[in-house]
């Protein structure tokens, strides 16, 4: 729901767009709206106290005078204030070191174990090395088990001693990933609440042993005020180098993110986006404020789409969409290359404009994709190139194929000629794009 | 006077009796169960409860409202602002806070308050109120006259639903119950091997299928099993998932379908467990799922830590969803039946 908190700073900012000039007077209206909008996301009420200074007095002070906009001016000052509060430059993993260790600790119910499994992922898949997990969650039913059926999906190697002393488990890791050429050792550990003094030093210990490169606070995304008192709970005992922010793809605020680095100084390195393994980006904020303030993430879109599409396939569909060619069959091959980008609802909300048009909050049911699929695939080629063919009967086999039902295959067919109609506007110019 | 008065009579009762602080069991507040005998123990017992488990919630809380009183001789705006910034703190939620404010400087206003001490005693009122409302809260299990009892446990990830249904369990066994534990969490790897350690950790049944399985289905199995063996009450774990995945939120429809047409009224219980570090989205969270199932009550776990899950009282108050239990820790003893008094008794308990 970060598109809420824009929303409002733009209803906010709207206001401000017709007056000449920023003043006392004007400004008060819109401080008020950026501070419950703030509240609302759960960010810090500190953060938001000085938040909503700062971003007042450089309005007000000689810079804003001077611009003939002062609306924009003032967007402008919003996202850099923003973009400074989320951790200005976005900061890399260190992993100098042979192998690297990482620890990952947080709270119970955090996300830890499934973000060690998505870390270990994108270590292998990146940087092409061989990362090795470690259970060292003795403590609550089953996690052990977790961890072993994620490394066994992803095909990644689990060290386990069962429900031993972690800190021991964690040093035999350590020889064991030396002694077989890891390039890096992800230690998953128990959840557990900063004020437990006895598993905090636990971890303590921990990391007084092995000596790690990076430790790294799991935090979910949906938690309120008392985010601040983990965070620094955390940091006091283990001095954090990173915080990986997960559940983002829930419709929170998040505030916490405009938090984290504000108050405690330790930069967010990664967000988790959804369930699947894949789920993990690295965290920039300079996006995550554009997304914020509902300016769209088209970076992030772009560089998601070129991981996963065929360049030359996107072309050549691009030219059949130009020249009217376009089919069935085309139309197939994009669907299952645009649903290796991830649940399309994430992608939507990328789109510049996308809140404007009311696009954030469409629900995309998985399911309906798969019924397109299956009426597609249940058509003859011949039917795809030619969808102008289909009448009454081959649209009964069709649904029978499918298991739909006529009026479905009718929709698609339907939903498909409009399409191809709009193409044909957009490659003779007449087309005008909403945002 | 209200509330204040009332538990701060119930606070000195206890404080001459001097008891040693333990967890009591006897507490499940079970409707069929001899409500007289009930009655006397659940005046006093879940607020020592309350007071160890929130000790940690309140410190920052109410040491905040006492420096509050003492730095203020007399009610200013400036007071009124740090007023706001405590119960912000607390995460009780910013258009309750709102309302509340309004509702406070208002009455300020008419009764011509102007000392801070006697304001204290109207902030426990006012907040009692918002979670009242005038109505009569029942935070009870309601048990099936005949056939199994189901309790259906949804929520978003990693909120303590698994935890939650071995703790209830345990108690339920305690009291002589057949309970089965069904794992509808067929998702999250190791879900299902979770609710099986706990079953053999408390010595109830479980049922379950590989992980993967349609969840609907081992419901359904479950329940066959449950009707034909004469189990009392079935607690069914569900896959976390977050409120604005559609998918997800239909086959959550789905597993309700197929409960119901085993029996109709049934699940006879659908708690939704909000972790007490949720913030403002506990909102959303009540909502979405309200709209789903028939959310009859709300776990808040995790209360041992510094959270104070103040979101609660902003969820009863904007989609009116009382709290039936609250998780005090991760054994199998920690779990308690919600008492609002106790709750507001505890995060106040060193101001009166």
């Amino acid at each position: 729901m970060f598109e809420s908190l824009g929303d409002r700073l733009q209803n906010a900012l709207h206001k401000i767009k017709g007056y000449g000039k920023i003043t006392e007077d004007n400004i008060s209206d819109m401080m008020r709206e950026i501070r419950l909008a703030l509240l609302e996301a759960d960010v810090n009420y500190q953060v938001v106290k000085e938040f909503t200074n700062t971003v007042k007095e450089k309005a007000l002070g000689e810079e804003v005078q001077k611009s003939i906009k002062p609306g924009d001016l003032f967007v402008k000052i919003v996202k850099d204030e923003l973009t400074e509060l989320l951790g200005g430059e976005s900061s890399p993993l260190n992993v100098n070191g042979n192998p690297a260790i990482l620890m990952l600790v947080g709270l119970q119910g955090s996300g830890k174990t499934t973000t060690i499994g998505k870390l270990a992922n994108f270590l292998r898949k990146k940087q092409g090395k061989k990362p090795l997990l470690v259970a060292c969650d003795v403590y609550r039913p089953a996690a052990i088990d977790q961890l072993k059926q994620l490394g066994k999906q992803l095909g990644i190697e689990v060290y386990e001693e069962g429900k031993k002393d972690p800190v021991e488990i964690s040093k035999k890791a350590i020889s064991y990933a030396k002694e077989n050429g890891y390039d890096y050792v992800l230690i998953d550990t128990a959840g557990r609440l900063h004020i437990d003094e006895e598993l905090m030093d636990e971890l303590k210990n921990m990391q007084k042993e092995v000596n790690p490169q990076e430790v790294l606070l799991v935090i979910d995304s949906m938690m309120g005020q008392d985010a601040i008192n983990v965070i620094t709970g955390f940091h006091e005992s283990l001095s954090l180098t990173g915080v990986i922010l997960t559940k983002l793809d829930g419709d929170t605020r998040g505030g916490v993110a405009l938090s984290v680095r504000h108050l405690t100084n330790v930069p967010i390195k990664f967000i988790g986006t959804s369930e699947k393994l894949d789920g993990l980006e690295s965290f920039d904020p300079e996006r995550m404020a554009g997304r914020i303030l509902g300016m769209g993430d088209i970076v992030s879109l772009v560089e998601k789409a070129t991981e996963v599409i065929d360049e030359e396939e996107a072309m050549s569909a691009a030219k059949k969409m130009q020249s009217g060619k376009y089919d069935l069959e085309d139309f197939l091959k994009q669907m299952k290359q645009i649903k290796k980008l991830g649940p399309l609802e994430n992608l939507i909300k990328m789109l510049p404009g996308a809140k404007k048009m009311g696009l954030t909050n469409v629900n995309i049911d998985p399911k309906q994709i798969a019924h397109v699929e299956a009426i597609v695939l249940s058509m003859t080629p011949k039917e795809r190139k030619n969808p102008d063919i289909i009448k009454a009967s081959r649209k009964t086999r069709i649904a029978k194929g499918c298991g739909l039902s006529v009026q479905e295959v009718n929709q698609l067919l339907m939903q498909f000629d409009q399409m191809k109609k709009m193409m044909k506007q957009m490659s003779s110019g007449n087309f005008k794009m909403p945002f | 006077m209200g509330l204040f008065s009332k538990i701060k009579n119930m606070f000195s009762k206890e404080a001459e009796e001097k008891p040693k602080i333990e967890m009591n069991q006897e507490d499940t507040s079970m409707v069929e169960n001899n409500q007289e005998a009930k009655k006397n123990t659940s005046e006093e017992k879940p607020v020592k409860v309350y007071e160890k488990g929130l000790t940690k919630s309140r410190k920052g809380f109410v040491s905040n409202l006492i420096s509050l009183t003492s730095h203020y001789s007399k009610i200013t705006d400036a007071y009124f602002d740090e007023l706001e910034e405590i119960l912000i703190m607390a995460d009780i939620g910013v258009n309750t806070v709102m309302k509340f404010m309004d509702r406070l400087r208002e009455r300020v206003r008419k009764e011509k308050i102007e000392d801070p001490n006697l304001l204290k005693e109207i902030i426990v009122d006012e907040l009692f109120i918002i979670y009242v409302d005038e109505e009569v809260l029942e935070s009870k299990i309601h048990f099936s006259m005949t056939g199994p009892t189901i309790l259906l446990f949804v929520g978003v990830n990693g909120v303590g639903k698994t935890t939650t249904i071995g703790k209830l369990a345990w108690q339920m066994k305690e009291k002589g119950k057949k309970v089965l534990l069904v794992a509808g969490d067929t998702f999250r790897a190791g879900a299902v091997e979770q609710l099986k350690e706990w079953s053999e950790k408390i010595g109830v049944d479980f049922f379950g299928k590989e992980e993967g399985s349609d969840p609907a289905s081992v419901v359904y199995d479950g329940i066959v099993k449950a009707k034909e063996e004469n189990y009392d009450v079935v607690l069914i774990d569900t896959a976390g998932r977050l409120q604005n995945k559609v998918n997800l939120m239909k086959e959550l429809e789905k597993i309700n379908r197929v409960i119901a047409s085993f029996i109709p009224e049934a699940p006879h219980e659908t708690l939704l467990v909000i972790d007490a570090t949720t913030g403002q989205n506990g909102i959303s969270q009540a909502k979405s799922f309200q709209e789903i199932t028939n959310i009859t009550g709300i776990v808040l776990t995790k209360l041992d830590g510094t959270a104070k899950g103040g979101i609660v009282l902003a969820i009863k108050e904007e989609v009116n969803i009382p709290v039936k239990y609250i998780g005090l820790g991760e054994a199998k003893e920690d779990l308690q039946p919600f008492d609002i008094e106790a709750y507001i008794y505890g995060l106040f308990k060193d101001m009166m």
